[in-house]
């Protein structure tokens, strides 16, 4: 047996050296909740909903900071853990504006308590709803939003930019935009502000968004536990539960990113990245995550065309594809298949690419086939 | 790319050459960021001090279109220092004498006073990067889009095979490239010389391949035109029937009235696309075709990785999947083409034919791809290429590489260098991005972005709109004044169409490639008196 075990919650597992807590029981499939934590940043312990109990520390300690020791022995929903988880998150919900009133549902289930929900959904609802850590949390620990004094109301949330809401009302401090802009895209665009009770996420001079580094990637509305920051594009229009999410790439440049396409009705109503994927690992840039719209644009060529005039006339597949046909069949025979050329598109898959290349081959007979990589 | 984007967070060192990685690559350039806050060192090669460049340990500011002369003086360096990998050289190269010959002649001092950096920065640059094993080098269109384009990839490999950077994790030579697919065009074949899989159409056996498995006989064996070329046929009348398949031309090559003027000049003008724009006026016929999420299929990145690319909803009104377009053309002519889905096309086709392909099926593309080479369907695909340096060829050759300046040059007349990019917000000619909720509130116009030291000697504000001319155009478009760049340049990206780039960039090309040096033509800038 390896040398390296601990126990977790009475059973004896194995760790890796320099291992958290929270790392070796994930790996065993413990599961201790987090708000602060972010894969791929600094722990910082910050938010302290991952305290677990040691035995012969006198206090709780944070999960996700504290290293693993041979030998020690860890409770990780003890009575005492989960009295203190209970009280952490009602001062959060006693701080700002969590009217989800989680606390409030009773004996119900979360499906239940979900369902009364949406028939009330509309601005009413927090445009988080359903997609809450700190609602989820509040739930299972059965958290009161009343037992501590409410804070009076927060300024209202900021709208001077077209991307992202920031709703400091909802903010919990945790500072996972803060480590997502600093340590994952490093666009260094926030930090914390102020000090004390005032403390606030701010751009440098506490300027909107609009007036800061701030490159709108959005990674901090991924990163964010609660409703503080929200994708402006889908801000009570997107609903989990209305959503079905399809994976697929960025038709952007050619980092290849993976998004996951939340779609309601029919309709694209946010991207957010694929976690753990392969390139991005969960990252996104300014296109890739608010770049979806066109597809649903007026503007879209919605019939075959062909020149009248000055103007086109709508015609029917088989027109114009006739008259292409025709038109390139003339060409050959009179100048032969070298009269003819043709562009791919280097933003079309690869299937289209492959069509496009072997009809110039095949079927015309000519290698006057190109694209814009050279360009 | 020789290596991937996972690597990126860990290399040790990089170079960075003619590339505006966190806007043009926003990802790529957080992962090695990831790396700098790890203690990577970054060495940025740019006439530009942007973004990367204020990150970088050392920024070597070299005058546009002087790398060959920079890297050549780097190697000059290394060889007479006896810095270079001796071993990875003689094991796994060739042609190093011809190398060293050439590069002998670009000393520090020579190379200093093409490039416009201090002699000791040249010697710097060596020394880090001799010192640091690997290092990995990226580039982007800055190296590619010169006249000089295909030498200057080969003194960015000669640069790395010297160093035996060369098939290591964390090495290689890392072009990251522009669209999103343009790596899997080049792979699928639609190219002049190529079938899929960069398989030449000049070899016998390989054309009786494809004649086989096409049913048809006699493939043509000549390459073909390059766009260029193509888009001068249409004047010449050597091209009379031109199908252009999701490009906007009018916008994106150099010289818009030449372009113009050829594409009005198209006999029979067949423009397939999901846009009106600027290229389609010029139709004869249009061909409305299914975007992005409305389709099933692939990309290629730049890592060489197949991912799926799959359907979110219905392409509006009668607007058709491309192959599907592609399909119907070619049963008018007879032809009845098996495949009908994406998915067959790759597995029953592309698959089978091109060897890097064989182990690339849809049923394997479920997670996050495959990267090529992955010949047969229990291959885990291919993370960096050329592993302990064992080259497609065999040995890696040295190419020496002579500099030669851009083909327009500063002079009384045009006295700035015009150099063209890409920004964050927008992607080519906004034909997508221009008509995305928000994008065009962050960026909503071109700026002609100037050094405060040329704006002052003409008296110009920032945000005044000003006139950048050319030989072949002018602009009227608002002056930035930014210290990103440097005194005689003018920088401008093709976004926007009145103040587009493209107006006054220079159709001139590389020979080999026949790219087109979008990154260096002669401006100069002017105040527009107003009226009043």
């Amino acid at each position: 047996m390896s040398e390296n075990v601990f126990t977790l919650n009475g059973n004896e597992v194995d760790f890796q050296p320099g291992e958290t807590i929270l790392e070796a029981a994930r790996r065993h499939d413990i599961d201790i909740p987090t708000l602060c934590h972010l894969a791929g940043a600094t722990p910082t312990g910050a938010c302290r909903i991952c305290v677990v109990e040691i035995e012969g520390a006198e206090t709780l300690m944070t999960a996700c900071t504290t290293p693993v020791v041979k030998g020690m022995r860890v409770l990780t929903e003890s009575p005492r853990v989960v009295e203190t988880r209970r009280t952490l998150l009602e001062l959060m919900l006693a701080y700002g504006n969590h009217n989800c009133a989680a606390g409030q549902a009773g004996g119900e289930n979360w499906t239940a308590y979900q369902l009364k929900a949406q028939e009330i959904d509309g601005d009413a609802l927090c445009p988080a709803w359903g997609d809450c850590k700190l609602q989820e949390l509040a739930f299972r620990y059965q958290a009161r939003a009343d037992r501590f004094v409410l804070t009076p109301d927060s300024p209202p949330p900021e709208l001077a930019n077209p991307m992202i809401v920031r709703d400091f009302s909802r903010c919990i401090r945790c500072g996972r935009c803060i480590q997502a802009c600093n340590e994952i895209q490093v666009n260094r665009a926030i930090n914390y502000g102020y000090r004390g009770s005032d403390l606030k996420v701010v751009t440098p001079g506490d300027f909107p968004l609009a007036n800061s580094n701030c490159v709108f990637c959005g990674q901090c509305v991924e990163a964010c536990p609660t409703g503080a920051l929200v994708d402006s594009k889908a801000r009570y229009r997107w609903r989990p539960w209305k959503t079905e999410k399809i994976r697929t790439t960025c038709p952007y440049c050619g980092v290849g990113c993976q998004q996951w396409l939340h779609v309601q009705d029919g309709r694209i109503v946010r991207v957010t990245a694929v976690e753990d994927a392969q390139p991005n690992q969960g990252r996104l840039c300014v296109k890739g995550r608010y770049g979806y719209d066109f597809i649903y644009s007026e503007d879209r060529l919605k019939t075959p065309l062909i020149r009248e005039g000055e103007g086109f006339r709508e015609v029917s597949w088989d027109e114009a594809l006739d008259l292409v046909a025709e038109r390139f069949k003339e060409i050959i025979a009179a100048s032969g298949p070298d009269a003819l050329a043709g562009v791919s598109c280097a933003r079309s898959i690869n299937e289209d690419s492959y069509q496009m290349q072997k009809l110039f081959r095949a079927v015309f007979r000519t290698n006057n086939i190109d694209h814009c990589a050279r360009t | 790319m020789t290596n991937s984007f996972n690597e990126f967070s860990r290399a040790k060192m990089f170079m960075v050459i003619g590339s505006n990685m966190t806007e043009a690559h926003p990802v790529a350039a957080t992962f090695l960021k990831n790396a700098l806050l790890r203690g990577a060192q970054l060495i940025v090669v740019d006439p530009r001090r942007h973004k990367l460049a204020k990150m970088a340990d050392l920024h070597v500011p070299i005058r546009v279109g002087t790398d060959i002369a920079f890297l050549n003086a780097l190697m000059h360096v290394l060889i007479a220092e006896g810095w270079y990998d001796k071993k990875f050289v003689a094991s796994c190269t060739v042609d190093f004498d011809k190398l060293a010959a050439t590069v002998m002649r670009y000393t520090p001092e020579y190379a200093a006073d093409v490039c416009g950096v201090p002699m000791e920065m040249i010697r710097d640059t060596a020394r880090r990067i001799a010192s640091v094993k690997p290092m990995m080098l990226c580039y982007t269109l800055g190296i590619t889009e010169h006249t000089c384009g295909t030498r200057n990839v080969m003194s960015t490999a000669n640069l790395q095979m010297l160093l035996g950077n060369i098939g290591v994790e964390c090495g290689g030579v890392n072009p990251l490239r522009g669209q999103n697919n343009v790596q899997g065009a080049c792979d699928m074949g639609a190219l002049p010389n190529v079938f899929p899989g960069y398989q030449k159409v000049g070899d016998m056996a390989l054309r009786a391949k494809f004649e086989k498995a096409w049913g048809v006989d006699a493939l043509p064996a000549a390459n073909g035109l390059m766009i260029p070329q193509m888009m001068e046929g249409l004047v010449d009348g050597r091209v009379r029937g031109f199908y252009i398949f999701g490009e906007n031309l009018a916008n994106t090559e150099p010289d818009i009235r030449k372009v113009e003027h050829e594409l009005a000049s198209a006999e029979f003008l067949v423009c397939q696309d999901i846009f009106p724009t600027e290229t389609t006026r010029f139709a004869h016929v249009v061909l409305p075709a299914a975007a992005w999420s409305e389709n099933d299929g692939t990309f290629t990145n730049s890592e060489r990785r197949v991912n799926r690319v799959r359907t979110a909803s219905a392409p509006p009104g009668q607007a058709k999947p491309n192959w599907w377009i592609f399909k119907q053309i070619a049963r008018r002519f007879g032809q009845q083409w098996a495949a009908d889905s994406a998915q067959e096309i790759w597995d029953n086709e592309i698959s089978v034919l091109a060897p890097q392909f064989g182990g690339i099926k849809y049923h394997r593309l479920e997670g996050d791809g495959l990267q090529w080479p992955c010949p047969v369907e229990d291959h885990p695909g291919t993370c960096f290429l050329h592993q302990d340096g064992h080259f497609t060829c065999g040995l890696g050759v040295f190419t020496p590489c002579d500099w030669t300046p851009p083909a327009e040059v500063p002079d009384e007349q045009y006295p700035l260098v015009l150099s063209t990019g890409r920004r964050l917000a927008h992607y080519h000619t906004r034909t997508q991005t221009g008509r995305c909720e928000g994008l065009n509130e962050i960026l909503g116009e071109e700026t002609a972005d100037i050094s405060p030291a040329d704006a002052r000697a003409k008296g110009i504000a920032h945000g005044e709109t000003i006139r950048v001319s050319s030989r072949r155009g002018q602009v009227a478009v608002k002056a930035n004044l930014t210290d990103e760049v440097p005194a005689g340049m003018v920088w401008m990206a093709f976004h926007f169409r009145e103040a587009c780039a493209n107006w006054l960039t220079n159709p001139v090309y590389d020979d080999i490639t026949m790219t087109a040096e979008y990154k260096a033509c002669a401006v100069r800038i002017e105040k527009i008196q107003s009226d009043r």
